[in-house]
């Protein structure tokens, strides 16, 4: 259903685009002609949501004459970084879509590349972590699920859609590690797509779901699991019933960001352009309805600043990473 | 199941699934009838384009078309040129060839396309009982039961070596499980296998390796032989009417075939080539006296037989890719394999995650079934022309979709050097009589194997889910079933069907 949806929203983009572009050029605050979104996941993803729904609010707003998107999944996104790499020259207007594990992936050695190489354009938005448990499960909230893992550590299984030492693994080891559990010993078993993680979930074959927020408030709504922590300062809006980790005693927070990063040797003068429309996406509405829809946080990181941002993202990671030894 | 259908109409019934029904019913009935041209090569042509649709209901619903398609159309060859253009419309040429030389060839085409229609027809509607039932017991499944799953899909393939070919089976699927190894596996974080190459990283491109093993060695084959183009002997096609009486003897046949040809589709291995097989003996064997002597020598009945069983048969196959996500024949593995690079995993959440897609194509069906009878019955004299083009203007054709299909989906010319280099082993292997789709299914399902054993030992702390979870028992003594069966009745029926494109 869910790439039903977004194939039905791409055509609406498109179909905005292709209304609204011409008007935009009358208006003359068009600052980019086209933008062709790079994303290195398969439709549904939430690479995929981020570029789309980028494009569709920079389109409609009439930032952006043209918004196309090119799905190229492969080896877990480094695919997608050593094709803008080697075709550098051929590549100036594309932006391609990156997030949490760029970072986590070159550290683990994975991708033989890492952000610097690349030209970072802006960090756009983030999104939370969450746990989430089935909607027939007993358990309702952290605290019963730390006690069924107490009462039987390894019939209590966590799932996630990453790989062992990768982002839904780190989460659910930081969560565990908060609440003073023993992070290594919690049962990880990953999952290939979130959608078998969620089959996994609902056959009881795991206890609960490490994903990312907005991910799992589209499944609540659904009705089909229920939200028992977010990784997130406070409440998120978007769903105001899941509780934070915090509220439960639960000292972590964790975003994983989104931004987008051009070719190396991008000229400097369309890396502005870039980095000119999308800020100015902030304070459109279709941005802000694309944005809540969501649930994204806006974590606006320009150039530098996102460099900056990287780079103690590294750290942070790094050395939670060889705390926990996946180092 | 009424709101399903709803669901499956709506979608079925739009502009471009329309379409893409006519479409891939009219590619699949052209290309079906060139002998030599198996389904299985139509169909890894075709991926690249229905992927490049995006839509997966759009992309099933095309290649499920060509598949049936090229079904229909096979039996046009078998029956005016006596070479069947598919494996499963072999048996369709033992009646059907005679009666076109005593001049009823009209009359055989009739009844070929109302045979098809009714197996096709009937057949789809069973999917639509046994698939939901079937896929809410797979709901219960843990990733122990998914692992035993795979291994019954992969035992199958000892059923797919019914030419006597149990050992070179087995070869060719640890190949690929070998080669579905290479790459950077869902369950840990290193590579393994890519000699450091960046394009290996996420291993083989399924949609390269589909169309090495099966599109490219088709276009060699026919480069190498241009002489096996075969030419009609079977006569003019001129009255197509049935009689009342003609009818009325084959409808018992067409409904005992739909029914049994539907539930030997089901079973994996044993797809549409076995079905008619079975078909064609079955039928003799429970006909009167005087009417068995007619079988052989263009009996009605005996053409009847084969064409339902193997429409039904090939309606059949999909109820255990789309409720377990597993392949019953080298066909619906690479629709397995479609699927897959459109981001939807088949299996028992396709109906509560894709009702639309689930229910799409099996109301297509209906409508690519209808299409069908209109293209063979008022039709089939002019497209049946199409015998008569010289098949070397097929292999730049070929050549051309392949490569460029290899291109597209990856934008990345490793591709095309992957393809060329595996087309050359995959004709090679031909040559040397090894069969193709064993090592796709190998291919497909090694990966999923592997993820589910790994996980379910994890969960497991060991191997203790194999007699622990009586479910994965019971599927891991089908498996051994399955092996043990077919060898055994292979060794009884060799050198059976040479010569014809491999697959059904």
């Amino acid at each position: 259903m869910k790439t039903f949806e977004l194939s039905r929203r791409a055509l609406l983009g498109a179909a905005m685009a292709l209304g609204l572009g011409g008007q935009a050029i009358a208006d003359g605050h068009q600052v980019v002609d086209s933008i062709h979104f790079l994303i290195p996941g398969g439709a549904g993803g939430g690479w995929d949501g981020t570029a789309r729904g980028t494009g569709e609010a920079l389109t409609g707003a009439g930032l952006v004459g043209t918004a196309s998107y090119e799905n190229m999944s492969g080896g877990g996104g480094g695919k997608a970084i050593g094709f803008l790499i080697e075709n550098a020259d051929s590549n100036h207007g594309t932006l391609m879509v990156n997030s949490t594990p760029i970072v986590i992936r070159s550290l683990t050695g994975v991708f033989p590349h890492n952000f610097r190489d690349l030209t970072l354009v802006a960090g756009t938005i983030g999104d939370y972590a969450a746990i989430v448990v089935g909607k027939d499960s007993p358990i309702n909230s952290m605290d019963e699920l730390l006690a069924a893992y107490d009462a039987d550590p390894s019939g209590t299984a966590v799932g996630g859609g990453s790989v062992p030492g990768g982002m839904d693994h780190l989460v659910a080891a930081m969560v565990m590690e908060a609440a003073g559990k023993d992070a290594l010993g919690v049962k990880y078993i990953p999952y290939d797509a979130g959608g078998k993680a969620m089959a996994a979930l609902l056959s009881g074959e795991i206890a609960a779901l490490s994903t990312g927020f907005s991910e799992a408030v589209d499944l609540a709504n659904a009705g089909e699991v229920k939200i028992i922590g977010v990784t997130a300062p406070e409440r998120v809006d978007a769903y105001p019933d899941a509780a934070t980790m915090k509220e439960q005693g639960i000292d972590t927070e964790f975003v994983n960001w989104r931004g987008f990063f051009g070719a190396p040797g991008m000229p400097a003068e369309q890396v502005a352009a870039y980095q000119d429309a999308l800020a100015k996406m902030y304070d459109t509405p279709e941005w802000e309805a694309v944005r809540a829809r969501n649930g994204w946080v806006n974590i606006h990181n320009n150039g530098d600043e996102f460099k900056t941002f990287l780079e103690g993202q590294e750290k942070v990671i790094g050395d939670l990473m060889k705390k926990l030894g996946f180092l | 199941m009424i709101e399903g259908i709803l669901i499956g109409l709506q979608t079925a019934l739009s502009l471009q699934n329309l379409l893409m029904v006519i479409g891939g019913c009219l590619i699949g009935t052209f290309i079906g009838m060139l002998p030599g041209l198996g389904p299985m090569s139509i169909i890894a042509i075709m991926i690249p384009v229905a992927i490049s649709i995006g839509d997966p209901a759009a992309a099933l619903i095309l290649l499920a078309g060509v598949y049936y398609g090229a079904i229909f159309g096979g039996s046009t060859s078998s029956i005016l040129l006596n070479a069947p253009g598919v494996a499963g419309t072999v048996a369709t040429s033992f009646d059907g060839y005679p009666m076109a030389r005593e001049g009823k060839a009209g009359k055989a085409l009739t009844i070929a396309a109302i045979a098809s229609f009714c197996g096709g027809t009937i057949g789809a509607i069973l999917l639509m009982i046994f698939a939901p039932m079937l896929s809410s017991v797979a709901l219960l499944f843990h990733s122990a039961e998914y692992f035993a799953l795979m291994v019954v899909g992969l035992s199958a393939i000892a059923a797919f070596a019914g030419t006597g070919q149990v050992a070179k089976a087995i070869i060719m699927t640890l190949l690929g499980l070998i080669m579905a190894t290479v790459g950077e596996g869902a369950l840990f974080n290193m590579p393994r296998f890519t000699m450091g190459l960046m394009d290996l990283q996420s291993g083989f491109g399924f949609v390269t390796l589909a169309m090495a093993m099966f599109a490219l060695p088709e276009a060699i084959f026919l480069v190498l032989n241009p002489g096996r183009s075969a030419q009609g002997d079977g006569g003019a096609i001129k009255d197509m009417r049935i009689t009342r009486s003609e009818a009325k003897s084959i409808a018992p046949v067409i409904g005992r075939q739909s029914l049994q040809g539907f539930f030997i589709g089901v079973l994996p291995g044993a797809g549409a080539t076995i079905a008619s097989f079975l078909g064609y003996a079955v039928e003799r064997n429970i006909a009167p006296k005087t009417e068995q002597e007619q079988f052989g020598k263009g009996s009605i009945k005996g053409l009847a037989a084969p064409e339902t069983a193997n429409n039904a048969a090939c309606t059949g196959s999909f109820v255990p890719l789309l409720t377990l996500g597993i392949p019953g024949s080298g066909t619906t593995a690479i629709l397995l394999g479609a699927l897959i690079a459109l981001n939807v995993t088949p299996g028992p959440r396709l109906m509560l995650d894709d009702p639309q897609i689930f229910w799409a194509v099996i109301i297509s069906m209906y409508i690519g079934n209808l299409v069908l009878l209109i293209l063979n019955l008022p039709l089939i004299p002019y497209i049946a022309k199409i015998l008569s083009v010289p098949r070397n203007f097929l292999i730049p054709f070929i050549l051309f979709f392949t490569l460029m299909g290899a291109y597209i989906g990856q934008n990345n010319a490793t591709e095309l050097l992957l393809l060329v280099g595996f087309g050359v082993c995959a004709t090679v292997l031909r040559f040397a009589d090894y069969p193709l789709a064993p090592l796709l299914i190998g291919f497909i399902l090694g990966g999923m194997l592997e993820n589910n054993f790994s996980r379910s030992m994890q969960l497991y702390d060991g191997v203790s889910f194999v007699w622990e979870r009586p479910m994965t028992l019971g599927l891991l003594v089908i498996a051994a079933f399955l092996v043990i069966l077919p060898s055994y009745r292979a060794r009884r029926a060799r050198a059976r069907a040479a010569g014809i494109a491999d697959g059904d």
